[in-house]
């Protein structure tokens, strides 16, 4: 429930106030101190919600597939949908830009040369929570379950990740094995007082 | 003001002391610097004696005075993109508003306050959308705070050609301070109760890329606010209005701006920001992940490039330090590369996860000079060389820059960014 405000007491107050600044009477002097009431555990605001409305806001995808549509798409598919959607901004092969290079399989070992799908990814699960929150960043969550399936099949398979026809869906995905998975650790930085 | 032009040669021509080699850009800025502002406001018009005319009217909305028109720095103008707060032309610890950093993955979004909700559901007892007003119905709390991207300061290290020619603001720049209100993020979890198995939060952005962060639930209860209000007014469009996480002391990224959903789970939705991005490759072939504390940095502000010294004599060393480990203790300052260290003193307050301002007087001799800070936090961390942070993880992390910064004074007063000399 939103405050109401209270436009011409409000306005007569500012006079009020101007002509007796000063002359404010000191609170608390005639009545005793009184302790601020407890705060209870729940103060019973906010709105209840039903499965339908999270339903229609939650888009997260998990690591193990949680979250995923129904719907397919195969490497094919993907071609056309990554020419028509996707090319102009990162490239007609994924590596050219002008924004993110989507494709890139150079082994590393000490720094990735690039960080992308095929060599710095740990997840390809990642690229449906991605894509579907974020891309085409010219229109946002407008592909279809089908088409992004699709698309990421195509750079799955650029990234020579998956074969030619493979069809991604809510268990192939998940089940795609990213090389940069082990490379990531959790931050150690403040065990110690010394730089790492 | 620069850019219109007004006054500009002239006020370049009689400043003699000012590097005359500045490039285009950087001249620009020039003319926003401390020591130009009264100046430059002598020039445009020659007013009247303020004290035989009558001055201008009460207004219902302020503004600065003509003589102080720090600018944000601005880098490409794309969805993606980022701005810079202007480090070197501020003064205590407080960041206006409308010039704390930007960084934007998919622009500012118009949000609605009137229909804007917070929608928090997952394993809790009572899944709820909270608007506006009822956020502020709840008990509320202020706190002042830094704010730092974890790219911040990525420029300040480049094997193949070091820079010389750059400000505090395009190298540090991704760094504010405000005071933040809002309602502790326990109050709304403890509204809808978490379940006992969680033991992540995921917050979401109502933005174009829905920007998505995953949250250790102890951070969540500890100091975690969901705020909408920064310095005493709402919260700028550009930091997340109506309201946004804010997490004290961490990576900027993480306090997910617009925030308008919030699932609590027992895992991270591993998320683009949290994999491809906003990791950090490390020396070995290993990438840190949810590296979220920012760790013990300061950075002098003045003098910096592009200033320069016109003569001899006293000067403030001015900077601000600041931990997400805790407080920060102590800044010490060399002026002579690292060789010798003395104390500056830390301005009041000195506040914890907060920039803190440190100044230092000295009493230039005309000779070259090699300004450096370190800081050091409550917990004993020390800021690093650096050599030191380059032993650690190697020279290509971008992420968590917080070595120390140098910066050279040349006999005829000109000041560059000196790093590159030390290595
Ligand atoms: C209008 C330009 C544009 C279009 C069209 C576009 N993208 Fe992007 N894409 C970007 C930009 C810019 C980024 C980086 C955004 C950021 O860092 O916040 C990006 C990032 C990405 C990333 C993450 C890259 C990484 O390494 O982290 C993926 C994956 C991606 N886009 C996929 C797609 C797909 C699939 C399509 C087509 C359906 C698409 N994009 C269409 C501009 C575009």
């Amino acid at each position: 429930m939103r405050p109401r405000p209270q436009v011409a007491f409000g306005s007569l107050l500012v006079l009020v106030t101007f002509a007796a600044c000063g002359a404010a009477d000191r609170p608390g002097e005639a009545s005793a101190a009184v302790a601020a009431p407890a705060l209870p555990e729940r103060f019973g605001l906010g709105t209840p919600v039903d499965e339908a409305r999270i339903a229609a806001w939650d888009v997260d995808i998990r690591p193990d597939g949680t979250g995923l549509p129904p719907g397919s798409g195969s490497v094919e598919d993907g071609a056309a949908v990554y020419l028509l959607r996707c090319a102009a901004c990162h490239g007609p092969t994924g590596t050219e830009g002008p924004n993110n290079r989507l494709v890139g399989t150079e082994a590393w070992e000490d720094f990735p040369a690039t960080r992308t799908v095929g060599n710095y990814w740990p997840f390809a699960t990642t690229l449906y929570d991605y894509i579907v929150r974020a891309m085409p960043q010219d229109s946002p969550g407008t592909l279809s379950a089908d088409e992004t399936y699709a698309v990421i099949a195509w750079i799955l398979h650029r990234n020579e990740l998956i074969g030619a026809d493979a069809v991604m869906d809510a268990s192939t995905l998940p089940a795609v094995e990213m090389p940069a998975r082990d490379r990531f650790v959790v931050d150690d930085r403040l065990e110690s007082n010394v730089v790492r | 003001m620069s850019k219109s032009g007004q006054g500009v040669p002239r006020s370049i021509e009689r400043r003699t002391w000012l590097a005359a080699a500045l490039s285009g850009v950087a001249a620009s800025s020039l003319l926003r610097t401390r020591f130009d502002a009264v100046d430059l406001l002598a020039q445009q018009s020659e007013p009247a004696d303020p004290t035989k005319v009558m001055g201008r009217l009460v207004s219902e909305l302020g503004s600065r005075a003509p003589g102080e028109q720090p600018r944000r720095q601005a880098g490409p103008a794309a969805p993606s993109s980022s701005s810079r707060t202007p480090l070197g032309d501020l003064h205590g610890i407080i960041t206006p508003a409308d010039l704390h950093f930007e960084r934007h993955h998919a622009g500012v979004p118009a949000i609605d306050p009137e229909s804007y909700e917070l929608l928090i559901h997952g394993m809790v007892e009572r899944p709820l959308v909270f608007t506006l007003p009822d956020l502020k119905r709840f008990p509320s709390v202020s706190r002042i705070h830094f704010l730092e991207c974890s790219g911040n300061g990525g420029g300040a290290f480049n094997p193949a050609r070091m820079p010389t020619d750059i400000t505090p603001q395009a190298m540090d720049g991704l760094l504010s301070t405000s005071e933040w209100t809002g309602v502790p993020l326990a109050t709304l979890l403890r509204e809808v109760g978490v379940r006992p198995q969680a033991s992540w939060i995921v917050a979401e952005g109502g933005d174009a890329a829905m920007l998505n962060r995953s949250i250790p639930l102890e951070k969540a209860m500890d100091d975690a606010l969901i705020a909408y209000g920064q310095n005493g007014e709402g919260l700028r469009p550009e930091q997340g209005y109506p309201a946004r996480v804010f997490l004290p002391g961490w990576e900027g990224n993480t306090s997910v701006k617009w925030v308008r959903r919030i699932e609590v789970t027992d895992q991270p939705v591993m998320s683009r920001e949290e994999t491809s991005n906003y990791t950090d490759p490390l020396k070995g072939g290993s990438a840190r992940q949810f590296s979220f504390v920012m760790d013990a940095k300061s950075v002098i502000t003045f003098p910096t490039f592009p200033y320069a010294l016109p003569e001899r004599g006293w000067w403030e060393v001015q900077g601000l330090a600041w931990s997400g480990r805790g407080t920060i203790t102590g800044v010490d300052i060399s002026i002579d590369g690292g060789r010798t260290w003395a104390p500056a003193r830390l301005q009041q307050p000195v506040l914890p996860l907060a920039a803190v301002r440190f100044t230092f007087p000295w009493n230039w001799d005309g000779r070259e000079a090699m300004l450096l800070s370190r800081c050091s936090d409550e917990t004993g961390y020390v800021q690093p060389s650096a050599q030191e942070y380059i032993a650690a993880r190697g020279e290509q992390t971008r992420y968590h820059s917080n070595f120390i910064r140098a910066w050279k004074v040349t006999p005829d007063g000109t000041v560059t960014y000196g790093l590159g000399d030390l290595l």
